[in-house]
């Protein structure tokens, strides 16, 4: 990483357990603004979990515990004084499978913001039509916004996730394997929209699929049995890997 | 070969006879409930040959006199059991909500179970429960103190004034919401697990806080099997007999005060079937019998009709 990138989330010495079980293991990793970074690896390596403490999700749970310090704006967002909604405004989240809200197209978009803002009607309006534009959906959507967003399709159904997400303008946006449900071209279209989105939001995505990977990303994480084990350019991640264990990986010779 | 063909041949008869059979108890389903219906019907002709549609309004009760009204058991019915909703829906989501979404996962298991058990106390159990436990607490310690302070509200005060005798309307809606709300609240409960967790995670992940995710989406998700819960235990209150029977008071009685006593539908039935003699008394009765049924069939028609129409709307059939 050269030294003119700005790092938007700080990680340091993060350790993460559920229960007694050591899922993450003393993890420092920097991610950089507005740029794409992508956590690889076999199922079980502790991807999503790192994915899931930068907005606090574990926390819904019992017994899931995480030490260490993750910095968002010179914030600790693993402090205990850290206000979660308000973290969660600034780190939005996308997940495997498509997750509408049972209401109309236009009240999934306005569920989050409704949260923060008091917006007049137009203002409201604008934001809704600001979202879905940005995530690719508005002239697929913009005749039927008063209709279920259970009524789309999956591709179009994950595209108004990312949409919900980004319309409480968030700074991170999360993406735990967003194409995983969802067939080629789907994905094709989610992976264009990712490429655009940089320029306004910092992403992490977590994915199963190395191509993607590539594709996606300007830096690769490659982690393995908790640890962090490669971090660096995507381009020299998969053409110039510096560990036996990256090089095994992507090559597809385990995992 | 041929002892293929054969074993496949007793096979296909085997098929058809179970498929016949199956068929057969599901018709038998049908056949039960219209010759309920009917044998209901031919037994109140002779009531509702002398009283007509005037049955319906008439606050009558006078077996000496072979004048009968069903206006008193029907209005208790209903009040019993809207008061019983009242107080159980309310409480029923928060054990729900403790249940599913706050409560510590050990603590989960043996709630539940409790409530499940709750469920299956026999209601005879809940009726003297009822007449000989709760109804003296309320009279000496609860019933006064509505009658003073409820009582004397404009509006609905003149519902809460009254001797304080423990039995009465009140007590009966009380009992009936404590018997309903094991059944709301599992139900309650079981389709609020259902809610997928991502679903949850997203609401969360946006910032919301517990109430805001139960209220916006959990809620809106589960509200068909959410309204199936209540008219559950809806069908219960209308039905349920021995509890009522023990606490209502029995007295063929108009008042506004829910204080005094009245009767409902089923116990005016258990009370007084034994000692109906008469043609008409007795099909006085039978008839009382078939407007509960006719009030049951249509709370769940409309239950479901309204099911029909919020899935129509959400565009997706459930």
């Amino acid at each position: 990483m050269n030294a003119t990138t700005q790092h938007r989330i700080v990680v340091k010495d993060l350790n993460f357990y559920y229960g007694k079980y050591r899922a993450l293991k003393d993890i420092n990793l920097d991610i950089a603004d507005k740029k794409v970074t992508a956590f690889i690896g076999p199922s079980g390596c502790g991807k999503s979990t790192l994915l899931r403490t930068f907005n606090r999700m574990y926390q819904l749970y019992p017994n899931q515990t995480a030490t260490g310090s993750i910095m968002l704006d010179g914030d600790n967002i693993l402090d205990k004084s850290q206000d979660l909604n308000k973290l969660r405004a600034k780190v939005g989240m996308v997940f495997q499978k498509p997750t509408p809200f049972p209401m109309s197209i236009y009240d999934n978009i306005a569920f989050g913001v409704k949260l923060y803002h008091n917006l007049s009607r137009n203002d409201m309006d604008e934001r809704v039509e600001w979202a879905l534009k940005k995530a690719a959906l508005w002239g697929e959507v913009k005749d039927k916004l008063k209709q279920s967003g259970m009524g789309l399709s999956g591709g179009q159904q994950q595209r108004l996730c990312i949409a919900r997400a980004i319309a409480v303008k968030p700074q991170v946006l999360l993406l735990d394997e967003p194409t995983s449900a969802l067939d080629p071209i789907s994905t094709a279209h989610i992976e264009k929209l990712i490429d655009e989105l940089k320029e306004d939001f910092t992403i992490v995505i977590v994915t199963h699929n190395m191509q993607q990977a590539a594709r996606v990303s300007d830096y690769t994480a490659y982690m393995y049995m908790g640890d962090l084990v490669e971090f660096g350019e995507t381009s020299s991640v998969f053409t110039n890997p510096k560990r036996k264990e990256t090089e095994d990986y992507i090559t597809g010779r385990f995992g | 070969m041929f002892l293929h063909e054969a074993r496949l041949k007793r096979q296909s008869l085997l098929d058809s006879l179970f498929r016949n059979l199956t068929r057969l108890a599901a018709i038998g389903v049908l056949l039960l409930l219209a010759s309920i219906l009917f044998s209901l019907v031919m037994g109140s002709m002779p009531a509702i040959h002398a009283f007509g549609f005037g049955f319906l309004k008439s606050p009558d009760w006078d077996p000496v006199n072979d004048k009968f009204g069903a206006l008193i058991p029907i209005i208790g019915t209903l009040v019993t059991s809207g008061i019983a909703l009242l107080i159980a829906i309310p409480v029923s989501f928060g054990i729900a909500l403790f249940l599913t979404e706050l409560s510590p996962r050990a603590l989960r298991r043996p709630l539940g179970v409790a409530i499940e058990l709750l469920a299956g106390i026999p209601s005879i159990i809940y009726g003297m429960w009822g007449l000989f436990v709760f109804a003296p607490l309320f009279a000496d310690h609860i019933e006064p103190w509505i009658s003073d302070h409820i009582g004397a509200l404009p509006y609905i005060g003149p519902f809460f004034v009254g001797p304080p005798m423990g039995i009465g309307m009140l007590t009966a809606s009380i009992i009936l919401a404590i018997m309903v709300i094991p059944f709301i609240s599992s139900v309650m409960r079981d389709v609020f697990d259902v809610v997928p967790a991502m679903l949850k995670e997203s609401a969360y992940g946006l910032g919301s806080t517990t109430w805001e995710v139960v209220m916006k989406i959990v809620l809106p998700y589960t509200k068909v099997g959410v309204a199936g819960g209540i008219m559950l235990g809806l069908g219960r209150a209308l039905g349920e007999t021995m509890a009522v029977t023990f606490v209502i008071g029995n007295a063929h009685e108009l008042s506004q005060s829910l204080l005094n006593p009245g009767n409902s539908i089923s116990s005016a039935l258990a009370n007084e079937f034994t000692e109906a003699v008469g043609e008409l008394y007795t099909s006085s009765l039978i008839e009382l019998g078939l407007i509960l049924f006719f009030i049951t069939f249509v709370v769940l028609s409309i239950a479901r009709f309204m099911l029909y129409k919020l899935g129509q709307r959400e565009g997706k059939a459930s």
